[in-house]
């Protein structure tokens, strides 16, 4: 049961209402549910933001750490043990801003986990200032002209990185973010999934985006799938959310070939 | 039986973390700590350990945490621009209470300083590098035999008040080469983690209502919820005012009542000593020439080593100022643990720090020159 990896004494979040946030944690928790994880074996860490207070309602093992950090931290403790269940949270501050060297390299290393960052196009947690994802042009609290800067391609950064499994996501579509997670958890390797998400606290109120359900028809008006975008040109793609799995490839996860070394250089006496 | 081996410090600090039972070295190279990083590739994996590069000191800094939350003893090894950005995950292991040995082989600084030429500018940064009221155990080593004996010490420190250690060398320290008895595990002495016991229900990693509270790891029945923010018993977040106080004071606490457990002095010559040097790490080889050839002169020295810094050896300190006429504190910095000595010099005798920031060690002539003076 969901029921069994909620902290039920720590409700009601945290999170305004609105936010994306609890239906991406819900997704989780579901997948979790589902494969049988035990708490004991799966570990959640997550950065600092408003999705990174995730782990403030889990039963399960968890690590708050700082700022970006997460991944580095799952690094840690998925190559300590690589028999746990990891699942790293980030927002679009922590993974691919102040975090953005450790999410490449992360796609890079390979190490066996799941990386789920949410991108409500903001930093929701320090009043809504603009990220590395905020799109040029938008009203953000230091962006209050329009925002000079393009944001990030996340997905494409992370494939071009070397990650085995990329995919995006939204809120709106539930049932699509479910089997996203899905994958990324049978999938062996860095699988890596981005989850566009309403802050309509910030981001949804400096663009005059409307109240929440409003924000969430935003979300919906633009995206298209992959398949749809494969036909369009750049222009056509700007301020558009692109959903489905972008890459989805078998590699060797570090662990799988660092044991290798080990095991040739004991010949498979083990410690 | 232990091993005769001839070798550098920066490799007797490998196999100190490996004696130690440490299998989990996460790092970035930085001169003139490299040689960690290198031997600790070679050599942890053929204990069945793990190295890992990572894409700087704060990543190394995180995986290092989570290795050793994860159940792995766990190092890295790096030098002032590393120890600089490690700071904010190093207060991690400090609120988390997670065991781990950060060695700093201190070289020249601010910035990137000279690179290659030792110093020991990083002693109170060290102390306080990471922000917020905390405590922390350091400690100096200032042989090839310091660096495989210390590094013991500092894992059990490390497991035993559940903090994260600094092992502080040098470049000097670092380099050396000497001959080093690489001890066998009967003849070592290693502190192992206590198991939570009881109902995995009822386990509260922060409750140390009965002295520190035993150190779970994912993966056991005992659910681990490690906590940067400030938390309660089991790990939530909690930001009650009674509740952070409480927290900041135990995390001081912890260490500063046990200073004295934890203080690690030497002293040399010291029952008639009425000039003492008080030195620590690479310039206490220069401190203790100094005071030999002094006794040579018939002039009454003698040496306090420092070997744990923090928490300070109060005690010792205290007695060597009471006993001596005039204290010298040689030191590759300006003076940064003079400080500490000046503090407790209630009878007002002098206390004159013998200096040198140009990248080379102090030679014992110029601590000698010192002695010198204060016995004329
Ligand atoms: C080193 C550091 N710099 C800045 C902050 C302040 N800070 C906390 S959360 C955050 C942004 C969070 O944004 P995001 O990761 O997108 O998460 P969200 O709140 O949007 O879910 C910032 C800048 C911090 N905690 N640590
Ligand atoms: S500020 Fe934004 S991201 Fe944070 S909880 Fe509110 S809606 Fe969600
Ligand atoms: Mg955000």
């Amino acid at each position: 049961m969901i029921k069994d990896y909620l902290l039920e004494e720590k409700l009601p979040l945290f999170w305004c209402a609105g936010c994306g946030n609890g239906i991406v944690l819900q997704a989780i928790l579901r997948n979790i549910d589902k494969r049988g994880f035990t708490r004991e074996n799966t570990v959640i860490t997550t950065g600092i933001g408003c999705w990174g207070k995730a782990d403030d309602y889990v039963t399960t093992n968890s690590f708050h750490g700082t700022h970006g950090r997460a991944l580095p931290f799952s690094t840690g403790i998925k190559l300590a043990n690589p028999s746990l269940n990891v699942f790293t949270l980030m927002g679009d501050g922590d993974g691919i801003t102040i975090g953005g060297n450790h999410l490449i390299h992360a796609a890079r290393r390979n190490v066996d986990l799941v990386a789920i960052m949410v991108n409500n196009l903001n930093y929701g947690m320090t009043g809504g200032q603009y990220s590395g994802t905020t799109p040029k042009h938008a009203i953000t609290k230091t962006s209050p002209y329009g925002h000079v800067e393009n944001g990030f391609d996340v997905c494409k950064v992370v494939q071009a990185a070397g990650a085995p499994f990329v995919a995006r996501g939204t809120v709106y579509d539930v049932v699509q973010l479910d089997k996203l997670i899905s994958k990324a958890i049978d999938h062996k390797g860095f699988s890596f999934v981005e989850v566009i998400s309403p802050c309509p606290t910030h981001f949804g109120r400096s663009n005059k985006l409307g109240d929440a359900p409003k924000m969430m028809q935003w979300i919906k008006d633009n995206t298209i799938s992959q398949e749809k975008a494969a036909g369009m040109t750049r222009d056509e793609l700007q301020g558009k959310f692109v959903t489905g799995i972008f890459e989805e490839r078998e590699q060797e996860d570090y662990s799988t070939a660092y044991q290798k070394v080990i095991d040739s250089l004991r010949g498979g006496e083990n410690e | 039986m232990g091993e005769f081996r001839f070798m550098q410090g920066n490799e007797a600090m490998t196999e100190g973390a490996i004696a130690a039972g440490a299998r989990f070295y996460a790092g970035y190279p930085i001169t003139p700590s490299s040689e960690v990083a290198e031997t600790s590739s070679i050599r942890l994996p053929q204990v069945g350990g793990l190295y890992v590069q990572m894409e700087d000191e704060i990543g190394s800094m995180a995986a290092l945490i989570g290795a050793s939350a994860a159940g792995k003893k766990a190092y890295t090894a790096t030098s002032g621009p590393g120890l600089s950005l490690m700071a904010e995950n190093l207060g991690v292991a400090v609120m988390g209470e997670i065991p781990c040995v950060l060695i700093d082989v201190q070289r020249s600084g601010p910035s990137t300083g000279l690179a290659t030429k030792p110093a020991q500018g990083d002693v109170l940064q060290a102390r306080w590098g990471t922000h917020g009221d905390h405590s922390i155990i350091v400690l100096s080593p200032s042989s090839v035999q310091d660096c495989f004996d210390l590094m013991v010490t500092a894992f059990n420190y490390s497991e035993k008040y559940r903090t994260p250690v600094i092992f502080l060398s040098d470049e000097i320290i670092g380099h050396l080469r000497e001959q080093v008895i690489l001890k066998s595990p009967e003849e070592l002495d290693i502190f192992e983690r206590p198991e939570p016991t009881g109902d995995p229900k009822d386990y509260r990693p922060y409750d140390h209502s009965n002295g520190l509270a035993p150190l779970s790891h994912f993966g056991s029945p005992y659910i681990f919820k490690v906590n940067g923010s400030m938390h309660d018993e089991w790990g939530r977040p909690c930001a009650r005012p009674d509740n952070a106080d409480r927290i900041i004071r135990h995390l001081s606490e912890k260490i500063e009542a046990h200073a004295e457990e934890i203080a690690i002095t030497r002293r040399y010559n010291m029952d008639d000593a009425e000039i003492v040097l008080i030195c620590y790490g690479g310039a206490a080889r220069s401190a203790l020439s100094a005071m030999k050839k002094a006794r040579e002169e018939g002039i009454k020295a003698g040496v306090l080593q420092i070997v744990t810094l923090w928490p300070v050896p109060d005690q010792e300190i205290r007695e060597a100022i009471a006993q001596a006429k005039t204290v010298i504190v040689p030191e590759l910095n300006l003076g940064q643990y003079i400080g500490e000595v000046e503090k407790r010099n209630e009878k007002n005798i002098p206390v004159i720090g013998v200096n040198r920031i140009d990248g080379q060690p102090i030679v014992p002539a110029q601590i000698l020159a010192e002695v010198e003076e204060a016995a004329k």
